[in-house]
């Protein structure tokens, strides 16, 4: 993969195809300490335990489409490259979370990429979930909730292709913001924090 | 802690306003970009930014985009099916933006199957 926006897209999209109603993508930029972070979490189906020792061969796969899955196993090996690991831990039942390290600075680690190109895909492609997005660069941070936006605009509003273009805009424009440094005021209001409900 | 505020989502409200029908209409066109890893790769994420380009562009509130899994034909990524109501679901393959634009303007608003980029009937 080109970006790490494009694991993420493809890490989010195991949870979308094993039923999750609700996906959390957490990408920390731990740039003082040279480590990328990034956490997909998703309440689908899970995985089994017997399964998930060889989830990241890639003949692993409950695709009956093509015989070897290939996602887990290009995160990992992309991770492992860069000095970092990867790790899939999963209830049955109740949700998987896929972490993935990187060394910040290592020569192989692809860009982060288009992230807000990521969302809004998802955002669009995927009426029926709810995605939450948490960004952090060093100490500063961006966050978004569709179930948010949900309960404060009406629910066609998601669904309407020109509110997804602009929302990418959007999201770009504060992502920038975090990448460079500057602190908006009218941006950067207080959060509640109340979405920072990370297991590990 | 900076957040998606109220005031980025009444702005982008008030950009798109006037363009957005009530979108409760039933469907006559439906576009699925297959997001398998390997479609991913291959640029299906690009595909459905012009995607929701070209149908703001359209202003049509009655064409679904929706996102599926792989179907199995890595080697033809991306693909793309449309099916127009009352026809057969057309699969395109090797999709980027420029035939993206294509597809879109002639076979989904003109109904005219572009048979150049057609992988098959399924
Ligand atoms: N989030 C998840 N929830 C449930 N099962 C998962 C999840 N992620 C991966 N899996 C299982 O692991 C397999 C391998 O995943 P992956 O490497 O992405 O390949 P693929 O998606 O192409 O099958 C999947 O087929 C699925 O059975
Ligand atoms: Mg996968």
């Amino acid at each position: 993969m080109r970006e790490i926006s494009l694991h993420i897209l493809d890490v989010a999209e195991n949870g979308i195809t094993a039923g999750a109603s609700c996906i959390q993508i957490v990408v920390e930029e731990a740039r003082a300490e040279n480590v990328l972070k990034i956490v997909i979490r998703d309440n689908g189906r899970g995985i089994s335990s017997e399964k998930i020792d060889r989830i990241t061969d890639p003949f692993v796969t409950t695709r009956t489409t093509r015989r070897v899955g290939l996602g887990l196993s290009l995160l990992e090996a992309a991770a492992r490259r860069c000095d970092g690991e990867a790790k899939i831990e999963s209830e049955p039942g109740a949700g998987t979370e896929v972490t993935a390290v990187f060394r910040y600075n290592h020569i192989d680690r692809a860009p982060i990429g288009d992230m807000a190109g990521s969302i809004t895909t998802l955002i669009a492609g995927n009426p029926d979930v709810d995605f939450i997005y948490d960004h952090s660069v060093d100490d500063r941070h961006f966050g978004m909730d569709t179930r948010e936006i949900r309960k404060e605009l009406e629910d066609s509003f998601l669904a309407d292709p020109a509110v997804i273009y602009h929302l990418a805009q959007t999201i770009r424009k504060h992502l920038n913001r975090l990448d460079q440094g500057q602190m908006n005021s009218e941006m950067g209001e207080e959060g509640n924090g109340k979405i920072d409900d990370r297991r590990s | 802690m900076a957040k998606l505020t109220i005031e980025d989502l009444k702005r982008i409200k008030e950009k798109t306003a006037k363009k957005i029908s009530v979108r409760d209409g039933t469907a006559t066109a439906k576009i699925t970009v297959h997001m398998g890893t390997c479609g991913i790769a291959a640029g299906a994420r690009e595909v459905m930014g012009v995607l929701m380009e070209e149908l703001t562009n359209s202003g049509r509130d009655d064409i679904r985009v929706v996102n599926s899994g792989c179907i199995g034909m890595c080697s033809s990524e991306p693909n793309v099916t449309v099916e127009i109501e009352g026809g057969e679901p057309i699969v395109y393959q090797l999709i980027n933006s420029n035939k993206m634009r294509q597809i879109f303007k002639r076979h989904v608003l003109q109904g005219e199957i572009q048979t150049d980029f057609a992988l098959a009937k399924i």
